[in-house]
């Protein structure tokens, strides 16, 4: 499975993606288990509403936080997050 | 030296030790009959809130059977309001398409259905009942009203034969995820262990088809496999940690480290009716008996596996040689080890004919704690 560029990245609806007011963490919860974030990429994730692509997200997030040179390691974290089907793509 | 004492993550509420099912590997206490006075849902509405104000955010409703509980919903619902990931952990005997619905609109997150082979006859031996069409029919709805469907099957000798038709089964009902739990040694599964530990040629061959089949339903199904540890020569780490991460509430109030560690001797358990879940968790004897590494003998002690395995599990050192202080025997350092392959050996010359499964039931539970 690999990331395509072109398709629109949505949060996967058998995850839960939630802020943890005790650990001041978001952490992905799931069927038996659960990942705590770092902040980098929860805010990633958080990007993945089903209309933007790997591009949107990296134009997104540089604007967010004023600067650039993100696109490789968003990328990077986005391969891993479908990897573990955090994420899905799908063609319409 | 204070060992840091983290919040729990994980709490498990079994809601009720009554079930329909009489599975001979259940891991509840043998004497579940003897503790009647379930909580009142007031209680757990309370532990639920304790709970989640302190940290934990993984809910399992567990049981025996949670379906029988009839205030299952209103727990669901207050642990939606409260941000837990919820789980109902069930046989799916007599669970209704419109429970499954009513289930949802609380707040349930997931429904995990116990298959226990992918035969009807042999489902319907071990779990004493006639009912594998009905949870065959419950995966399914479950499946269809959005959940994650989580299958569960319990391997042992009467089963693990199957591992083959077991996973068509699983790719058949649409599974997104299958958790294949080797029996785990405890309450009834230990009485009954010579009848159900597998041989290592069984053993072998069963993990060999489920892990071709993890790599192929890779992004479709997320498989579980929880080794048997008979067959490990590196124990299970306990817990996470003792009193780390996760909390057990028995059916009558009282709250567990693990959910074997009931049987343990002099830990002096606490009940939720009379403490709080944060007193419980910092202040109480049996919290902080094994945590941090100051309760360790040799060989844990010096060994540089420690912080891993934390000395394996207690419930089954104190099982296999009735010292819960010692190294988990199956650990090959452990100067017990030798009870591993003694149990593999009479589990070899056990014979069903001589020697019948106990079948967990009341009636039994009875004969057992008298």
């Amino acid at each position: 499975m690999t990331l395509h560029p072109d398709l629109a990245i949505t949060f996967s609806p058998l995850h839960r993606l939630q802020w943890e007011e005790a650990q001041q963490k978001y952490i992905i919860l799931y069927p038996e288990g659960m990942v705590e974030l770092n902040q980098s990429s929860a805010e990633i994730l958080k990007c993945c509403n089903g209309e933007r692509n790997v591009q949107h997200i990296i134009d997104e997030l540089e604007t967010k936080f004023a600067t650039s040179g993100l696109a490789k390691d968003i990328t990077a974290f986005l391969n891993v997050a479908l990897e573990n089907s955090w994420i899905q793509q799908k063609v319409d | 030296m204070t060992t840091l004492i983290t919040p729990p993550r994980w709490l498990l509420a079994e809601l009720t030790y009554a079930c329909p099912l009489q599975c001979p590997y259940c891991s509840n206490p043998l004497d579940y009959a003897n503790y009647k006075n379930e909580l009142a849902t007031d209680d757990w509405l309370r532990v639920l809130t304790q709970a989640r104000q302190m940290g934990a955010v993984q809910l399992g409703f567990s049981g025996g059977e949670p379906l029988l509980r009839n205030d299952l919903t209103e727990l669901v619902a207050h642990a939606k309001v409260l941000g837990y990931y919820s789980n109902l952990i069930t046989s799916g005997y007599g669970l209704t398409e419109e429970k499954i619905t009513q289930l949802k609109n609380a707040g349930l997150d997931h429904i995990q259905v116990s298959m226990q082979a992918s035969s009807q006859e042999l489902n319907d031996y071990l779990a004493g009942t006639s009912s594998f069409e009905d949870k065959k029919q419950v995966a399914r709805w479950v499946k269809k009203q959005g959940y994650p469907m989580v299958l569960c099957v319990v391997l042992h000798r009467e089963n693990i034969h199957q591992m083959a038709d077991i996973l068509a089964m699983a790719e058949e009902l649409g599974a997104d995820y299958l958790e294949l739990a080797n029996t785990q040694y405890y309450g009834w599964a230990h009485l009954n262990r010579d009848l159900l530990l597998p041989t290592k040629a069984q053993f072998i061959q069963a993990e060999a088809l489920a892990q071709a089949f993890k790599e192929k339903v890779a992004g479709k199904m997320k498989v579980y496999y929880v080794v048997p540890d008979f067959y490990e020569d590196r124990p299970k780490a306990c817990m996470n940690g003792w009193g780390t991460t996760f909390l057990t509430i028995a059916p009558d109030g009282v709250a567990l480290p693990c959910h074997s560690a009931r049987q343990l001797p002099g830990l002096e358990c606490p009940n939720v009716k009379d403490f709080s879940i944060e007193a419980i968790w910092k202040e109480s004897k049996a919290f902080n008996f094994f945590r941090g590494d100051e309760w360790m003998q040799e060989p844990c002690r010096s060994c540089d596996e420690k912080g891993k395995d934390f000395g394996g599990c207690h419930c089954q050192a104190y099982l296999l040689t009735g010292d819960m202080h010692q190294a988990d025997p199956v650990c090959s350092k452990s100067p017990h080890h030798g009870v591993i392959q003694q149990a593999i050996d009479a589990a070899h010359n056990a014979s069903r004919t001589e020697q019948p499964l106990v079948f967990r039931n009341s009636k039994n539970a009875r004969l057992l704690s008298n």
